[in-house]
């Protein structure tokens, strides 16, 4: 399941845009059956609880533990059980690593990129009322107008943001 | 808002924890826990992606179809099932947009990056700093605009 990186190393050399000959060079599988196993997991929280769960909400919930600022307070009776959802995350992550990936796996990406985009995904996800997870998934799911639109915004806008940024010869 | 004793049902944070466990593992098994193979798609040279997101949203859209249509409410907490209805504002593509833009950066979504800090790769730290700051930063500035702002209605 190791994935081959050294595509990776060729990529600046391909044009921007460029449409690619093969649109799957790792196949669909592993993409389609990872896909159902999220959705399982938004699920069974459903089934359960009827909470539709995204992920980007721990962000603020978890700040209400120590900041008083009211927009994080609103969290607080949240706040116990999205610190569990996200611990969930990281120990079915470590399932899969210790099981199918033999081990630790590192990015390559640039620390630069990590922090800046981080922030920036910080604050847009919050403005924009929701993450892949929680308009991608869950609101697509719901056939939510919002959700497709932000869907459609996002998307588009990181597509050109991560084409510029290789036209520029950031890499990786 | 949430009531403070609807989390209180015995099976409540385990249902949680295993939902979190599907989930993360989902996002790992499918490659998006890896930044690169995220800005592979954005740079059309896998578009795998797609698989995920949609396959994902397939299997919640049957659920959220189906489960209010045959129970009314949720077992551990009385909540009625419905859909994720988020009214449509300005906001939702200014921060889309704002998102889009550190997507596209770093390749790399809150989801994910927990599911990231999973499968070993402590390099995503720096992405979480950055989301938690950038939630924070948020916060803070529109705390501020809400509580001079006498207007209570919140669009969210």
């Amino acid at each position: 399941m190791l994935a081959d990186l050294s595509p990776l190393l060729s990529a600046t050399d391909l044009a921007p845009l460029a449409i690619p000959t093969e649109p799957f060079p790792n196949g669909i599988s592993r993409y389609a059956i990872g896909g159902l196993f999220v959705g399982l997991g938004a699920v069974l929280i459903y089934l359960g609880t009827g909470i539709i769960a995204g992920a980007s909400t721990f962000l603020e919930s978890t700040l209400s533990y120590v900041s008083d600022q009211s927009r994080f307070a609103k969290y607080r009776y949240d706040r116990d059980w999205r610190v569990v959802f996200t611990v969930g995350i990281v120990l079915g992550a470590a399932v899969y690593a210790v099981l199918w990936q033999g081990g630790a796996w590192m990015t390559d990406v640039q620390p630069w990129r990590l922090l800046l985009g981080g922030v920036l995904v910080g604050i847009g996800t919050r403005i924009g009322k929701g993450c892949t997870s929680g308009h991608g998934v869950c609101g697509v799911g719901s056939a939510s107008k919002t959700s497709i639109v932000g869907v459609i915004t996002f998307l588009a806008v990181a597509i050109v943001t991560a084409q510029v940024v290789a036209a520029l010869g950031v890499s990786p | 808002m949430s009531s403070p004793d609807r989390t209180e049902h015995p099976l409540f944070a385990p249902l949680v924890l295993v939902g979190g466990l599907i989930f993360g593992f989902g996002l790992a098994y499918s490659q998006m826990a890896r930044p690169e193979v995220v800005l592979d798609f954005l740079q059309f040279e896998d578009f795998g992606l797609v698989f995920v997101m949609f396959g994902a949203a397939i299997v919640t859209g049957i659920a959220f179809f189906l489960v209010p249509r045959i129970r009314d409410r949720a077992p551990m907490t009385g909540d009625a099932y419905e859909r994720r209805l988020k009214s449509f504002d300005r906001n939702v593509l200014i921060g889309g947009s704002i998102f889009g833009v550190g997507w596209g950066l770093s390749g790399i979504c809150p989801g994910a990056a927990y599911a990231s800090l999973g499968i070993g790769n402590v390099t995503i730290l720096w992405a979480l700093v950055g989301m938690f700051a950038g939630a924070y930063l948020q916060g803070v500035w529109r705390s501020r605009s809400q509580d001079t702002d006498a207007t209570a209605a919140s669009a969210d």
